[in-house]
C-alpha cells in the first residue's frame, strides 16, 4: 500500500442536464411535487409582471421627470456642474482603479460606469438634449480611459497623491455644485438640490464622516480615561435610543433655535449633520464589536516590542478589527443609503420626495407604480453595487480566512 | 528565604526584583519575589500550573503591574512612569505560549513593524535586518507569508525574531513551546539554545526539562506564589534541598 498505484484521484460527479434536474428538483416525490406548485406559480407572476413592464406602465411619467429625478430643481443651465463633478468622481475612480488594482475598486468602477452609460440611455430616451447624453457616456468612457491610462502608461502615479486628489475633491465638488462669491459661479442654494443629486451627496457624506467619527466614538468608548469613556457611551446610547427621523427634525427645526439668530446653517447641511451624527453612533458599536474580538495578546505583543497606546491602535487592533467588521459596516451604510429618504420629512426632496412631487401633478395620476419601480430599481443598483464592492473588499483582505 | 538577597543594589544584576507582590482581586498571586538576574545569565522558571511563574515574568516589562516591591531593568526603575516602562519594553523582548504574531501583517512585516515605528529605522534597513534575523532563526524562505500560512513552530520563531529585531538585551519566554505540536519542539527550543549561547540573558518558563539542563545557569522553582528553591541545573536535579522540588520534578519527569 505505498506509492503512486494507492494515490486515487477523488471519483468525478459529473451530472448532464436531465442528472441535474432529478438531483435537485426531483429527488423525491414532495420535492417533484414543490416544483411543479412553484411553477405553476411563479410562471403567470412573472408572465403578468413582464406584460405590465412592456405593454400597459406608463413610463412617460419617469422620461418626461427624468430631470426632477436626477437632479431636482437644480437649474439645468447649470447643470453641467453636476456632470463636472461626476467626471471628477469618473477619473479619480479610474485612476484608483488602475493605481490600487483591487478587485473592490474595480468593481466600483465598473458600476460607476455603467450606472452613467445607463442614465446616459435613459437621458436619451427622456429627450434631455445630446449635451447632456454626451456628458454622461464620456464620463462612463472615462472611467476606462483613466483605468487603462494609468495601467499602460503611468504605473508610477503615488498612492498618497492620489489619496491627496480624493481629498481635494470633496472641497472642490461643493465648491463647483453651489457655487462661491467672487467666481462666475452663480450661487445654487442647496435647497434646489434634489432628486438622485441629492440621496447621493447626503449617501456619501454621511457614510464618509460617520465612518472615522464612528471608529473615534469605539476607541473612546474602550477608552481608560473615564471621562472619555462616559461621554462616548453616553453619546451612543442616547443617539441609538431616538429615531432618526427625531434626529432629523431636531437638526432642521430645534437646531436653529439654539443658534445665534445671524448663523445660518444650510438645510441640506443639517440633514447631512443629523446622518452622521446618527450613523456615528451605529458606526461606533459594530467596529466597538470588531474591537473586542481582537485576543489580549495582540495588545501585549504590540506593547512587547514597545508600541505605544496610539501606534497600537493605528498598526494592530484597527487595521484587524475594521477588516471584521466591513460586512456589518456595509449593511448599514446600505441601510444608511435608504434611510436619506427620510429627509423628505424635513422638506427635502431626495429621490423619493421628488417622486412624490412628481405624482402630485395631475397629468400622472395614478401612475404611483410606475415612480415607485423606478425609484426601486435606482435604489437597488447603488444598494447591490455596494454590497458587491463590499464582496469584493472582504476576500481582498481575506475575512474568515486570516 | 530571601535573606541572601538583601545586600543586592540595582547595579548588582540586569534585572532586580525585591520583595514583588501581585494580587488579582483577592487572589495572591506572587508573596515577595526577590530574584536578580546577572548579564548573559539563563534563568529557567518552572513550577506547577497557577504558581505565579508566568505571572512574575509578565510584570518585569509591565504587561502586569506589581503592586508592592521594586522591579529595576538595567538600573531603571519600573514605576507608572510611562517613559519608564517604554525605556524598559525597548531593552526586553517577550516571546509568548500563543505566539501572538500579528495575522494581518507578513512574517517580515511582524518583525520590522518594531524597527520601523519605534526605532525610526529606515524600511530597507530594517527590512535587510528583519530578513538577517529570519535567516538567523532558519525561515527566511517563509518571509512573505502571512502567519496563518506557517505551521506552529515556525510562527514561534517569526516571534522570537520579531523581539530580537528590537535588539533587546533580555529576553523573556513565556512557556514558548507549550502550545506546539511535539515534533516543532526541537526548531524552537534550537534557536532558544543558540541565543543562549550568544550571551543573551534569558529568563524561560519552561517544563522542557532537557532544555533547561543542557542551557540554563540556573533554576528557579515556583509554587504559590513564592520561590520554592533555586539552583544550578546540576543542583535542582541531582540534589534538591526541597521536598517540594523533588515532588514536583518526579511529577513533570514520570
Amino acid at each position: 500500500m505505498s506509492g503512486q498505484d494507492s494515490l486515487l484521484p477523488p471519483p468525478t460527479l459529473a451530472l448532464g442536464p436531465a442528472g441535474w434536474l432529478r438531483q435537485n428538483l426531483f429527488s423525491t416525490w414532495y420535492n417533484a411535487l414543490l416544483t411543479i406548485v412553484l411553477v405553476a406559480f411563479l410562471v403567470p407572476l412573472v408572465a403578468v409582471t413582464l406584460r405590465w413592464i412592456v405593454t400597459e406602465a406608463r413610463w412617460g411619467v419617469v422620461t418626461a421627470n427624468l430631470r426632477l429625478f436626477l437632479i431636482g430643481q437644480y437649474p439645468f443651465e447649470e447643470a453641467w456642474r453636476i456632470w463636472l463633478s461626476l467626471t471628477m468622481l469618473s477619473v479619480l475612480t479610474g485612476v484608483s482603479a488602475g493605481v490600487y488594482g483591487g478587485a473592490t475598486v474595480r468593481t466600483l468602477a465598473t458600476w460607476l460606469a455603467a450606472g452613467q452609460a445607463l442614465l446616459a440611455a435613459l437621458a436619451a430616451v427622456s429627450g434631455l438634449g445630446p449635451a447632456v447624453v454626451l456628458a454622461l457616456v464620456a464620463n462612463a468612457a472615462l472611467v476606462w480611459v483613466a483605468f487603462l491610462a494609468v495601467r499602460w502608461r503611468l504605473r508610477s502615479v503615488s498612492h498618497r497623491l492620489v489619496g491627496f486628489a480624493w481629498l481635494a475633491s470633496i472641497p472642490i465638488s461643493v465648491i463647483l455644485l453651489q457655487g462661491i462669491r467672487g467666481l462666475p459661479l452663480p450661487i445654487v442654494t442647496s435647497n434646489l438640490w434634489g432628486g438622485l443629486l441629492l440621496t447621493f451627496l447626503l449617501a456619501i457624506v454621511g457614510i464618509l464622516l460617520s465612518f472615522p467619527f464612528g471608529v473615534l466614538l469605539a476607541l473612546g468608548r474602550r477608552s481608560s480615561l473615564p471621562a472619555v469613556r462616559f461621554l462616548s457611551t453616553a453619546y451612543i446610547e442616547l443617539i441609538r435610543g431616538v429615531p432618526l427621523v427625531t434626529i432629523l427634525f431636531m437638526a432642521a427645526v430645534m437646531l436653529p433655535l439654539f443658534l445665534p439668530s445671524n448663523v445660518r446653517i444650510d438645510q441640506v447641511l443639517r440633514a447631512m449633520v443629523g446622518i452622521t451624527l446618527f450613523s456615528a453612533a451605529y458606526v461606533a458599536e459594530n467596529v466597538r464589536g470588531g474591537l473586542q474580538a481582537i485576543p489580549l495578546g495582540q495588545v501585549e505583543a504590540a506593547h512587547a516590542i514597545g508600541l505605544n497606546a496610539f501606534q497600537t491602535n493605528r498598526f494592530i487592533v484597527l487595521p484587524q478589527a475594521l477588516r471584521a467588521v466591513i460586512p456589518a459596516n456595509v449593511g448599514l451604510f446600505i441601510s444608511l443609503l435608504k434611510d436619506t429618504t427620510l429627509v423628505t420629512i424635513v422638506g427635502l426632496l431626495e429621490l423619493l420626495g421628488i417622486g412624490r412631487a412628481v405624482l402630485a401633478q395631475p397629468q400622472w395620476f395614478g401612475a404611483q407604480l410606475e415612480v415607485y419601480v423606478f425609484i426601486a430599481a435606482v435604489f437597488f443598483v447603488l444598494c447591490y453595487t455596494m454590497s458587491q464592492a463590499s464582496y469584493r473588499l472582504e476576500t481582498a483582505l481575506g475575512v474568515g480566512t486570516r | 528565604m530571601s535573606d541572601h538577597l538583601d545586600h543586592a543594589g540595582p547595579a548588582a544584576g540586569i534585572i532586580v526584583c525585591r520583595d514583588v507582590h501581585k494580587w488579582f482581586g483577592d487572589l495572591h498571586v506572587l508573596r515577595g519575589i526577590d530574584m536578580t538576574v546577572k548579564a548573559g545569565e539563563v534563568v529557567v522558571i518552572f513550577g506547577p500550573s497557577g504558581s505565579g511563574k508566568s505571572t512574575f515574568i509578565r510584570t518585569i516589562n509591565r504587561l502586569e503591574e506589581h503592586q508592592r516591591g521594586e522591579i529595576f531593568v538595567d538600573g531603571i526603575e519600573l514605576t507608572n512612569d510611562i517613559r519608564n516602562i517604554a525605556a524598559i519594553r525597548s531593552e526586553i523582548g517577550m516571546v509568548f505560549q500563543q505566539f501572538n504574531l500579528f495575522p494581518h501583517l507578513t512574517a517580515l512585516q511582524n518583525v520590522t513593524l518594531g524597527p520601523i515605528r519605534v526605532r525610526k529605522l529606515r524600511r530597507d534597513r530594517a527590512e535587510q535586518q528583519g530578513m538577517d534575523l529570519l535567516e538567523r532563526v532558519g525561515i527566511p524562505e517563509q518571509a512573505h507569508k502571512y502567519p496563518a500560512q506557517l505551521s506552529g513552530g515556525q510562527q514561534q520563531r517569526v516571534a522570537i525574531a520579531r523581539a530580537l529585531a528590537m535588539q533587546p538585551k533580555i529576553m523573556l519566554f513565556d512557556e514558548p513551546t507549550s502550545a506546539l505540536d511535539p515534533e516543532m519542539i526541537s526548531e524552537v527550543l534550537d534557536v532558544m539554545r543558540e541565543l543562549a549561547v550568544s550571551g543573551m540573558t534569558m529568563l524561560c518558563v519552561t517544563h522542557e526539562m532537557g532544555f533547561a539542563r543542557a542551557v540554563a545557569d540556573r533554576m528557579v522553582l515556583f509554587d504559590e506564589g513564592l520561590i520554592v528553591e533555586e539552583g544550578p541545573p546540576s543542583q535542582i536535579f541531582e540534589a534538591p534541598a526541597q521536598a517540594r522540588t523533588r515532588q514536583f520534578l518526579s511529577q513533570i519527569l514520570h
